[in-house]
């Protein structure tokens, strides 16, 4: 006879695995990535592929380096890599490219701990990284050859007039960016399949794009009561790739639902700020990163009462 | 006010069809018969009798040692062979009377009542003498939670007939074949409880059930019948109560304090045979099954029958089971060897061929995904909670509420990284309680 298992219950386990979870996120980016290489074209794959093959390149070497159990079969290297790749315009040299994936994998995730310890979206710390450290290639767009403004560019207080884009393609994507923002649509197809499939919950996109709607409407200067230039402002830039699929990175946004709708205001002032007062056009990453930092925060700040909670009476407080 | 569910909760695979259809079997006990001293919440039980003695089924052979305790009957007749420490079906081991089987049955005159005759006092006293404790698990001596000490201001009995536990039937079956006696026994339990109300919540996965007390209890103006959606932990009392009535008691609480006494169906069925009939508690509905099951089924059990004997009437294993368990998946213990016998509390045999807790070891990084926190039915953040267990964080875990977890085991389920959150939480509540003991001890020295 075989030894019997002996453990404390539950004796039963559900199917999802984290593995199943970053393989759903995985699919729900391929849509727009794939757009984006209709789009800029072979340029484009070549980037996505280097991404991803350069971040599990990295974090398995990492791992064999210091003798830690390989575990890039969860498939959270390869999402980072594809993040990643999809947050660089077609034109960004791919040296640079995997520089960045050294920096998002190796020095944001790995270094403070692997998989679930990292305080920043590894993937957006390194777009950062990557814009401060080689900004000219990080903001140069070429399409079909020729080199030319983003929308949010040409949005921009000062820029061009705001006709000059089209709000439909702006929809579908055939503008200018960096390779996987410029879709709206088929980002938010990805997204309600990460929502159907219960990966993320609503909380943070719908608070953070919100809140950021509406301080564009009331408040952007030169365009109050714009509505035209609201929904421009939210179907341009990286707002809805970060609003679905970067700010609902489980490591580092809080837990309770609560803390998901703090979050994500906080999201929507933040990128107000930066896209509006700013001298980039772009603000969606530094808006999340710095919202990263908020959340052990956040979560402390959100726990919520438990069932049957009763206020405590104030006798008990005296008696301490 | 009737709500049907609760927020949070998990859907684990249910496998009741494996033995809600079969109808349900007398088991032969075999040849000796175990009875632990404490099958019961509270002080273990008194023994009165001694190696030697002859016993008849239905005697009295172990006492109630204080208000929280219960007696314990044979259920056989025979001879006392020992009273000496015994594996319990718990785990570990317990003072245990072993008593060899006759195999002649002869049994106790039973002395049968009608309950309008009864005194409330008459009612209580012949519950407690049968030894009746809930059935369900928790083994609460029933007439103590009947007779709380503000037993008039009670609003509501709230009949547990959810049975949410995966492969469970006992209570189904129980609500099936003998819906009278249970009925009986909410009679019972109104006439103790004379303000209260009785509403029994069974889960929509048993239709039957739902129809049958639907019909029978059509002319009972204090008895009705809440349909809930199948969801586990539904038949945690507090999710229960808060599904049929709207209350939410905190897990700390006790219910009565909020005017509600929760009661198992299979309880109801023991104390209308000891109030009606004055039988003891000596023998109680049990479910055989699991994927690894030869012939899965319910059986009427005597309490004190050896797993094995159980095991061998449902046809043993198809192969070497990897699992043997003492009630459900989500709840259950699990068994290390079948020596033990069945209490009062036990529900069910399982054999499961395949330990999906092993085959999970070991857990991969916390990812903070929260989906632990989503079907926490008492709104804990078990992610956060886990990390302050394993650090042994007193103050912390129990600023996150820690010590309100019912140990449902809800979180562990749906944990995609499978950490052990509910065993560590477990065991970080049972340190706690125990240092809270022992400051007691010390302010009374």
């Amino acid at each position: 006879m075989s030894l019997l298992h002996v453990s404390e219950s539950p004796h039963v386990r559900s199917k999802n695995t984290t593995q199943k979870i970053m393989l759903d996120v995985f699919i729900a980016l391929i849509p727009a990535s794939a757009f984006g290489v209709y789009n800029f074209g072979v340029p484009a794959l070549i980037r996505l592929l280097v991404g991803i093959f350069a971040c599990v390149a990295f974090e398995a070497i990492y791992q064999k380096a210091m003798k830690k159990k390989v575990m890039v079969g969860d498939m959270s290297a390869a999402v980072t890599g594809l993040l990643l790749a999809m947050n660089i315009p077609s034109t960004f040299p791919i040296w640079m490219e995997v520089v960045g994936c050294a920096f998002a994998i190796i020095i944001v995730k790995q270094l403070f701990g692997g998989l679930g310890q990292n305080f920043m979206n590894p993937a957006l710390a390194a777009r950062c990284f990557l814009l401060i450290a080689y900004t000219k290639p990080m903001t140069d767009f070429v399409i079909d050859g020729v080199s030319g403004a983003t929308p949010l560019q040409i949005l921009k207080p000062g820029g061009e007039a705001v006709g000059a884009t089209d709000l439909l393609s702006m929809f579908i994507g055939t503008n200018n960016g960096v390779i996987g923002e410029t879709s709206a649509m088929l980002l938010l197809a990805g997204a309600v399949y990460l929502l159907i499939k219960r990966v993320i919950k609503v909380h943070i996109p719908l608070s953070y794009i919100g809140m950021f709607a509406a301080m564009t409407f009331f408040l952007a200067p030169g365009h109050q009561f714009d509505i035209m230039y609201t929904l421009m402002e939210v179907c341009s830039g990286g707002i809805i790739l970060g609003a679905f699929f970067m700010a609902t990175d489980y490591v580092t946004s809080p837990v309770s639902n609560k803390g998901k709708i703090y979050f994500g205001l906080i999201l929507g002032v933040l990128t107000f700020l930066f896209r509006m007062l700013g001298p980039n056009s772009e603000g969606v990453a530094y808006s999340i990163i710095i919202a990263n930092l908020l959340t052990p925060f956040l979560d402390m700040a959100s726990v919520p009462k438990p069932f049957g909670w009763i206020k405590p009476e104030k006798k008990e407080a005296d008696r301490k | 006010m009737y709500r049907s569910t609760f927020k949070g909760g998990c859907h684990p695979f249910e496998g009741k069809e494996m033995s809600s259809t079969k109808p349900v079997v007398n088991l032969e006990p075999g040849p000796e018969l175990v009875f632990p001293l404490s099958q019961h919440a509270g002080a273990p039980a008194t023994p009165v009798v001694k190696p030697g003695d002859e016993v008849l089924a239905g005697q009295l052979i172990a006492e109630a040692n204080g208000a929280i305790s219960a007696n314990i009957h044979s259920s056989v007749s025979g001879k006392v062979k020992a009273i000496q420490k015994r594996p319990l079906p718990t785990g570990g081991v317990g003072m245990s009377i072993v008593i060899t089987n006759d195999n002649e049955y002869r049994e106790v005159e039973y002395k049968p009542a009608s309950l309008e005759e009864l005194s409330r006092d008459q009612i209580l006293e012949r519950i407690r003498a049968a030894g009746v404790v809930g059935m369900g698990g928790a083994g609460f001596p029933t007439d103590s939670k009947f007779n709380p000490s503000n037993y008039e201001k009670i609003e509501y009995l709230v009949v547990n007939g959810a049975e949410c536990e995966p492969y469970l039937t006992s209570d189904y079956k129980n609500m099936t074949d003998s819906p009278e006696k249970v009925i009986g026994g909410i009679k019972i339990a109104l006439k103790v409880l004379p303000n209260a109300r009785a509403i029994i919540g069974i889960e929509d996965n048993k239709p039957d059930a739902i129809s049958i007390f639907r019909d029978k209890c059509s002319n009972e103006p204090k008895i009705e019948v809440a349909k809930l959606k199948t969801k586990y932990p539904q038949g945690s009392d507090r999710m229960l109560v808060y599904a049929t009535t709207g209350k939410k008691i905190s897990p700390k609480e006790r219910s009565n304090k909020f005017g509600v006494v929760v009661v198992n169906v299979s309880t109801l069925a023991a104390v209308y045979d000891a109030v009606i009939e004055g039988k003891p508690c000596i023998e109680r509905i049990f479910t055989v099954s699991g994927d690894d099951i030869a012939n899965p089924g319910n059986f009427r059990v005597r309490i004190g029958t050896p797993y094995n004997e159980v095991l061998k009437a449902a046809g043993g294993t198809i192969q070497d089971p990897e699992k043997y368990i003492n009630g459900g998946t989500m709840m259950g213990f699990a068994m290390y060897d079948l020596t033990s016998s069945v209490t009062k509390t036990a529900s069910s045999l399982l054999a499961l061929k395949k330990d999906e807790v092993s085959a999970n070891e070991p857990p991969t990084p916390c990812i903070n995904c929260g989906k632990c926190g989503f079907a926490c039915p008492i709104y804990l953040m078990p992610n956060k909670m886990y990390k302050l267990a394993n650090n042994g964080d007193k103050e912390g875990f129990l600023k996150m509420y820690g010590d309100y977890c019912i140990a449902c085991g809800c979180c562990s389920y749906v944990c995609p990284a499978k950490i052990p959150l509910k065993q560590s939480f477990k065991t970080m509540n049972s340190i706690i309680k125990a240092e809270k003991k022992k400051k007691r001890a010390e302010v009374k020295k």
